[in-house]
């Protein structure tokens, strides 16, 4: 009616930059939320001096165990990778959050009663989380360095790219599968409560913080279906291990995999949902 | 090319023209929610061209149900409405381009300007930067925040953020604008401020509006028609002043110096319905008090009487409201979500 030809994702630029003016337009949130990372980083990497605890045994330095059983003699740096997932999970739950507020302020009405598509209300948070847990990663890559990260032996700065791709993939795919459990939701007890049960699981269940081979069989299964697993996998081949391109493809996949399948599920429910 | 195309529109004229007489039209709307809490029950209405049309009704009688059925972020459960002659159901997206909405709250986001607000809204209809950027300029301009506009919505008044929410919901030009509680929590200038915006809008751009409130005054003040909402059911839809006048119309009570029965002579006056004696005093019931009451002293001094004192009351909706539902406006039975929307738009209106 008003002479402008209106593609179907219109919109989606405008939701996701109110999402993130909320978060670069604020001083304090943006300090915040981009620093949190880093002190988890720079406590949990350098309280767990775990190449200490190992006891130089005659033939053999404590790097080189820990060479042999995480793949790098430095545990920090180990560490410092699994934090972007750790960033990942975080960053995303808030997306699952902001659609409870908006439902609660009216703001999700205000915008079902507009002619923007139901999956873009929905894409608009995904992608804001993505991006801002992108930037996030950065920022922790940079840190990560100036506190002495050890990259690989192959490593090459075009392999920033990767990581960030694969932290793109995971970030979709996380933030879908909180938006899909808050969708229908009025209040923020219960999501709230299901994203914490699931969150430290899940990532005390991957091999964030500790390589999974020591991990009892049955928590090694649950690992071994977890993505951000796979992620941290993918970082780490990228950026500290001499790269493993065979596994680093399989990384790829199953992060791919698991990003659309959810994000299918995700923008479902959203035409489902959204409108009761 | 052309002229076919020339066609075209002219017919859309027409079209619209046609449908002009019914813009809203219900038929047995209703929506159960968790296959038990019936909100709204089987109403219908029409709402006409360029007409105010209120809901009035307490808290949790089913009025922003309706309204959001009829914007559609709520599907019916039964029934049926159009706009404009789009389906609320099947022609979704048609219906969200000619409406614009106001709603209960407050959701302009507050970590945003004024201004970022309007255009935000303009991008959620598609509406190019070249055009929204000017049209936001001229709303700002309408609801009197240009002064505030890169002021973040933080530090608006409740009174600016119910004009933000205007503008905002005028951004697509509508032809039917819906307003829900558009007074809920202002203060009396404020809202006789909102008042005026309302009827601006009607006056200037032609437009049908639709609102629910539960203030009777607001009801009063501007809808040309109101149907009255009770449980999910209408109970009776009018102008205010027919649904006051089905009351029996105004109450003129006198007395006169001598004490001497005139009721066979009151009577007999035009528009007098009904004449009771109670006290000394005589109870009229009449239509149109203000010219009955002249009447009744010119043709009572005609035979000499004196009028010592006189009063003229009218009914008010609230009569209205008691009659046709047995109760005054109650507000009990809320949900916990109006409760918490309500609170919260409320602790808004008052600047936090």
């Amino acid at each position: 009616m008003n002479g402008n030809s209106k593609s179907k994702l219109h919109g989606l630029w405008a939701l996701t930059n109110r999402e993130l003016k909320k978060w670069y337009k604020a001083p304090v949130v943006f300090f915040l939320t981009t620093f949190q990372p880093v002190i988890w980083m720079g406590l949990l990497g350098k309280s767990m001096n775990i190449g200490a605890l190992i006891p130089d045994i005659p033939g053999m330095d404590s790097g080189t165990i820990l060479q042999q059983t995480i793949g790098t003699s430095d545990y920090f740096s180990f560490m410092a990778v699994g934090m972007i997932a750790f960033t990942a999970i975080f960053t995303t739950m808030f997306s699952g959050m902001s659609v409870v507020w908006d439902r609660r302020l009216g703001f999700l009405n205000k915008a079902l009663s507009t002619p923007v598509s139901r999956s873009v209300i929905i894409l608009s948070k995904v992608l804001s989380a993505t991006l801002r847990s992108i930037f996030q990663a950065s920022i922790i890559i940079v840190v990560a360095i100036a506190f002495g990260l050890k990259f690989g032996a192959n490593f090459n700065p075009l392999n920033i790219l990767g990581v960030f791709a694969i932290m793109f993939l995971v970030c979709v795919g996380l933030s879908s599968l909180f938006i899909s459990i808050t969708i229908r939701s009025t209040r923020i007890e219960t999501p709230m409560a299901v994203m914490n049960l699931i969150n430290l699981p899940m990532m005390f269940a991957s091999n964030a913080f500790f390589p999974i081979n020591f991990m009892p069989d049955w928590l090694q299964t649950i690992a071994k279906f977890n993505p951000l697993t796979y992620t941290t996998d993918a970082v780490r081949q990228l950026l500290i291990f001499s790269t493993d391109y065979a596994q680093l493809a399989l990384d790829f996949a199953y992060v791919g995999i698991f990003a659309v399948i959810v994000a299918t599920i995700g923008i479902v429910l959203s035409w489902r949902f959204l409108s009761k | 090319m052309k002229p076919r195309e020339n066609l075209r529109k002219l017919t859309k004229k027409l079209k619209v023209n046609n449908m002009s007489e019914e813009v809203i039209k219900a038929e047995s709307l209703t929506k159960v929610f968790n296959k038990s809490l019936v909100a709204v029950d089987h109403i219908d209405f029409s709402v006409k061209q360029g007409e105010i049309f209120g809901f009035l009704g307490p808290n949790g009688a089913g009025k922003t149900t309706t309204i959001n059925m009829l914007i559609t972020v709520l599907r019916p459960t039964e029934g049926k409405a159009s706009i404009l002659g789009y389906e609320i159901v099947k022609q979704d997206t048609d219906v969200r381009n000619v409406i614009g909405v106001v709603p209960q709250e407050y959701t302009a986001d507050e970590d945003l300007t004024g201004f970022e607000n309007v255009i935000l809204c303009a991008d959620l209809y598609g509406i190019p930067r070249k055009i929204s950027k000017k049209r936001a300029m001229e709303l700002l301009e309408l609801v009197e925040l240009v002064p505030f506009k890169d002021k973040k919505v933080q530090t608006y008044s409740g009174g600016m953020r119910r004009r933000l929410e205007l503008a905002c919901g005028l951004i697509n030009r509508p032809k039917v604008l819906f307003l829900d509680e558009p007074t809920l929590g202002l203060d009396v200038q404020t809202r006789a401020a909102t008042w005026n915006y309302i009827r601006m809008l009607k006056k200037e751009f032609g437009m049908t509006l639709f609102m629910t409130t539960h203030y009777l005054e607001e009801a009063d003040a501007l809808c040309d028609r109101i149907a009255i909402i009770d449980r999910g059911k209408i109970v009776v839809t009018g102008s205010p002043e027919k649904l006051k006048n089905s009351l029996g119309g105004d109450i003129i009570t006198l007395s006169i110096q001598k004490d001497v029965d005139i009721t066979g002579l009151v009577k007999k006056i035009e528009h007098v319905k009904e004449v009771k004696k109670e006290n000394g005093m005589y109870m009229i019931n009449s239509e149109n008090g203000e010219v009955t009451a002249p009447l009744i002293i010119e043709a009572l001094r005609k035979e000499g009487h004196v009028v010592t004192r006189l009063s003229l009351t009218k009914p008010t909706l609230n009569e209205v409201y008691l009659q046709y539902t047995g109760k005054s406006m109650r507000d009990a039975e809320e949900s916990r979500e109006t409760v918490f929307a309500q609170r919260l738009a409320m602790r808004r209106a008052r600047g936090h």
